[in-house]
């Protein structure tokens, strides 16, 4: 499924129960973040690289004043790298984590709806092998018939991003 | 009468009021000449007893009031010339302020008190106003104690013993100065109250409100203590807070400091209406109002934020003053005579940096006093004056503060820390090293030269910790000494830790900040200079020396050693050579860029730390970047190669 073929008519539902997801894009599947953690969304801009850090840290970025880290989706992820186009977006997400809040963005291949999805809706996730861990993700979903993999961003921005160190110091 | 959660409060306020009226008298009676009355000196350490005796009636911390009472009764008769200054009266009055600092930590703590201590004081003081001889033998025995205590190092029976016979004997030759002692002292005394310009005038206006009138404030209600206090806090000629140093959460800031702040919030307002008009109608003809505003709207900015930091800063007399106490104890527990000089006790500096250095600078005072200045006897021999000379001053030297240690002591022994060096593995035999090299191992982990450790200094604790500290701050220590006429101590800090000197460097296209202090030079690099040897680390030949050079490219590039460079890649490029714990290297930059200074963003804030960064930066074209912390970059490119083994293998 590309992202021309995503419906756009995913109305808010005003359930004061149901949880509210924006979702993006990713090597053409669709992920969601609850909407309570994203500070903002914005254009990419150009980083302030950080030596000896992994290659998915893309680097810094001024945010209003605050230095704040990018990170690769689609390279933690380990997924086909592609050249940023001019739907690339960066969700600014704020999560929670040892040490208080921290602000990260996110580089995503573009951002898709906001959805409401009730709780009994989100099914546990299968066992995943590979660079995901099932402890980044909440549980997938059924919306408009598609699947949507929801994901619990604390954890994998706190101890699946900021907390890795590069595997291997070149010596 | 008050709730739980009342009742703290008075303590605290209490204790805040209590310990600012023991700096004053600790600080008035270090002041005190035996045998003189400074009739002001007195009156200052006589409202601040009785404004704690008043402060512990009111708040029902009755065991205070009576201790204090005491102390005061003792002061009045001074005050009204009943009684002499004495040098022993002095130091019964010391040993009572430590006392009642003892009773404030137990009010703190919710803690006993230490009732065999407060009685055994009470009936000394008591006799003495009855007329008796404070026993000498036990004066400076108790005296010793309680040093000893505060410097918690442990102490050795026998040590106690000699010692306190040493010191038995000092006040008998204290007890009649030579005339021209005491008028060399005085000429002290009147320098350093003249250095601080701003000193005399608080003095006055603290002496014009009654001596009664100020403490009886404090009696009636909680709300009146703090006005009441100020008379009395006010001879400190801190311009801020004394005790900010303890509280940690609060800072007292002087009302200037805050209506300047205010007056320059009040420019930008009226800068932003200006330039907000443009917001409505643009028109080409504006421009140059523009660009006025906007000049405006950079210098309300500017001055902002240094009025902004100027809160932050304290004046180092908040560290400087624990030292007149800490020699005094301990120059008549070593049986030396020292004096202390303080200059440039007004010179301000960032309130973390204060808090921070006070410890490496007790650290280099006692080591200044154990092995430094010499016995009376060996000065004597020596031909110097039997008064040792200790001296701490501080100045603003280009953005930095410096501080300098200095005494007229013996001065390093250059041969004996060599072979103490090479005894411990620390230096080979044959290396050669300049006298600078060789004073800096004093800051060497386990490094002592003292023959017989004492617990003052000799363990080689403590020097290698100071020396860490005043890393950690971003500062340099630097030592000169010669043998026979003393040693300098130079400490360089940065004014502030949130904003840095850097210098700009520029490689491939991004920039990097490298902290000013650290760097000695930047040179063009010459090509023909460079050798490569073995584990492919290249030196580069500098005058005399061969320093071990790396390229920041290959740093930030993630590679830490042996990338092996295009020795022929390097014309063109520069040198920085920079300096940490001691040692030179250099770092290879395609370009400097401009100096400036840079306030610090900490990477963990939504990062992490990470090695060989102390942070990062907004430039002024909102891009970000990041400051290279030289220290550990120098261990990782630059340590051991048994090291890079270990890191190989792991």
């Amino acid at each position: 499924m590309s992202e021309e073929q995503i419906q756009q008519d995913g109305g808010i539902d005003l359930n004061p129960n149901a949880l509210q997801f924006l979702t993006f894009i990713l090597n053409g599947e669709e992920y969601g973040v609850d909407i309570l953690k994203v500070q903002g969304i914005q254009g990419w801009s150009k980083v302030t690289p950080i030596p000896n850090t992994p290659d998915f840290m893309l680097g810094v970025i001024n945010l209003r004043g605050a230095v704040v880290p990018i990170v690769d989706l689609r390279k933690r992820f380990q997924l086909e790298q592609v050249d940023y186009g001019p739907t690339t977006v960066v969700i600014v997400v704020k999560v929670k984590g040892d040490e208080g809040e921290r602000v990260v963005g996110m580089v995503v291949d573009a951002v898709s709806e906001v959805y409401n999805v009730n709780e009994r809706d989100i099914k546990p996730s299968p066992n995943f092998s590979g660079s995901i861990s099932t402890e980044y993700i909440r549980g997938l979903s059924m919306i408009e018939n598609k699947m949507v993999i929801l994901l619990e961003i604390d954890s994998l921005i706190n101890t699946g991003v900021l907390d890795l160190v590069p595997s291997e110091l070149v010596v | 009468m008050f709730d739980e959660e009342g009742m703290d409060e008075i303590r605290q306020i209490f204790l805040e009021e209590s310990t600012e009226g023991l700096d004053v008298m600790e600080s008035g009676l270090l002041e005190l000449e035996p045998g003189t009355a400074d009739m002001e000196t007195i009156n200052n350490i006589f409202r601040a007893a009785h404004s704690i005796k008043g402060g512990g009636g009111t708040f029902g911390f009755v065991e205070v009031s009576d201790f204090t009472h005491w102390v005061e009764t003792v002061l009045d008769e001074m005050r009204s010339g009943e009684r002499a200054v004495t040098e022993d009266g002095i130091t019964l009055l010391l040993e009572s302020v430590d006392c009642l600092r003892g009773m404030m930590d137990s009010i703190n703590a919710q803690s006993e008190y230490d009732t065999p201590r407060i009685s055994a004081l009470q009936a000394r003081i008591v006799a003495v106003l009855n007329g008796e001889a404070d026993s000498d033998v036990d004066a400076p025995a108790t005296e010793q104690e309680t040093a000893l205590d505060q410097d918690s190092e442990g102490q050795q029976e026998p040590l106690v013993d000699s010692e306190a016979e040493s010191i038995v004997d000092q006040p008998l030759s204290k007890d009649a100065p030579p005339a021209e002692d005491v008028a060399e002292k005085t000429a002290v005394l009147e320098e350093t109250q003249q250095a601080p310009a701003a000193e005399p005038q608080p003095l006055e206006k603290a002496a014009k409100p009654e001596p009664e009138a100020s403490a009886t404030k404090a009696e009636p209600d909680v709300a009146a203590a703090p006005v009441a206090a100020k008379p009395v806090a006010a001879p400190e000629a801190t311009k801020t807070e004394k005790g900010g140093a303890d509280s940690g959460s609060s800072i007292r800031v002087n009302v200037e400091k805050i209506d300047s702040l205010l007056n320059l919030v009040g420019e930008l307002v009226i800068t932003q209406s200006m330039l907000g008009r443009f917001k409505k109608e643009f028109k080409v003809s504006d421009l140059s109002d523009l660009r006025d505003g906007l000049a405006q709207l950079e210098s309300n900015t500017r001055e902002l934020q240094e009025s902004a930091m100027q809160i932050r800063m304290l004046p180092i007399k908040v560290a400087f003053s624990r030292f007149t106490r800490l020699v005094r104890d301990l120059s008549r527990n070593l049986g030396k005579k020292v004096r202390l000089e303080l200059l440039g006790e007004q010179t301000e500096l960032d309130k973390t940096v204060l808090e921070k250095i006070g410890d490496p600078l007790v650290h280099l005072v006692r080591n200044s006093l154990d092995h430094g200045i010499e016995t009376v006897e060996k000065r004597l021999a020596a031909g110097k004056p039997a008064e040792g000379l200790l001296r701490l001053s501080a100045y603003h030297e280009a953005g930095n503060i410096v501080i300098e240690i200095t005494d007229d002591g013996a001065g390093l022994n250059r041969d004996k820390i060599l072979s103490k060096a090479i005894e411990r593995g620390l230096v080979s035999e044959d290396e050669q090293l300049s006298d600078e090299r060789i004073y800096m191992l004093i800051f060497q982990a386990g490094f002592s030269t003292a023959d017989q450790v004492s617990d003052l200094s000799g363990r080689g604790v403590g020097m290698d910790v100071v020396r860490r500290n005043i890393q950690d701050l971003g500062g340099r220590i630097d030592i000169q000494s010669e043998v026979g006429q003393g040693s300098t101590i130079t400490i360089r800090l940065p004014l502030t830790l949130a904003i840095l000197d850097g210098q700009l460097v520029r490689v491939g296209e991004e920039i990097y900040i490298v902290p000013l202090l650290s760097i000695v030079e930047s040179v063009f690099i010459n090509p023909e200079r460079v050798n490569v040897v073995a584990n492919n680390q290249m030196l580069y030949r500098l005058r005399d020396d061969f320093l071990p050079i790396t390229d920041l490219r290959a740093i930030c590039g993630g590679y830490y050693r042996n990338m092996s460079l295009d020795v022929q890649e390097l014309n063109d490029k520069l040198l920085v050579v920079i300096e940490t714990a001691g040692k030179r290297y250099g770092i290879v930059v395609d370009d400097l860029e401009d100096q400036q200074q840079v306030v610090i963003k900490a990477l963990e804030n939504n990062y992490r730390q990470v090695s060989g960064l102390a942070g990062a930066t907004i430039l002024g074209d909102g891009s970000v970047a990041l400051i290279l912390d030289i220290p550990s970059l120098a261990q990782r490119c630059f340590s051991d190669i048994d090291d890079s083994d270990q890191q190989a293998t792991a």
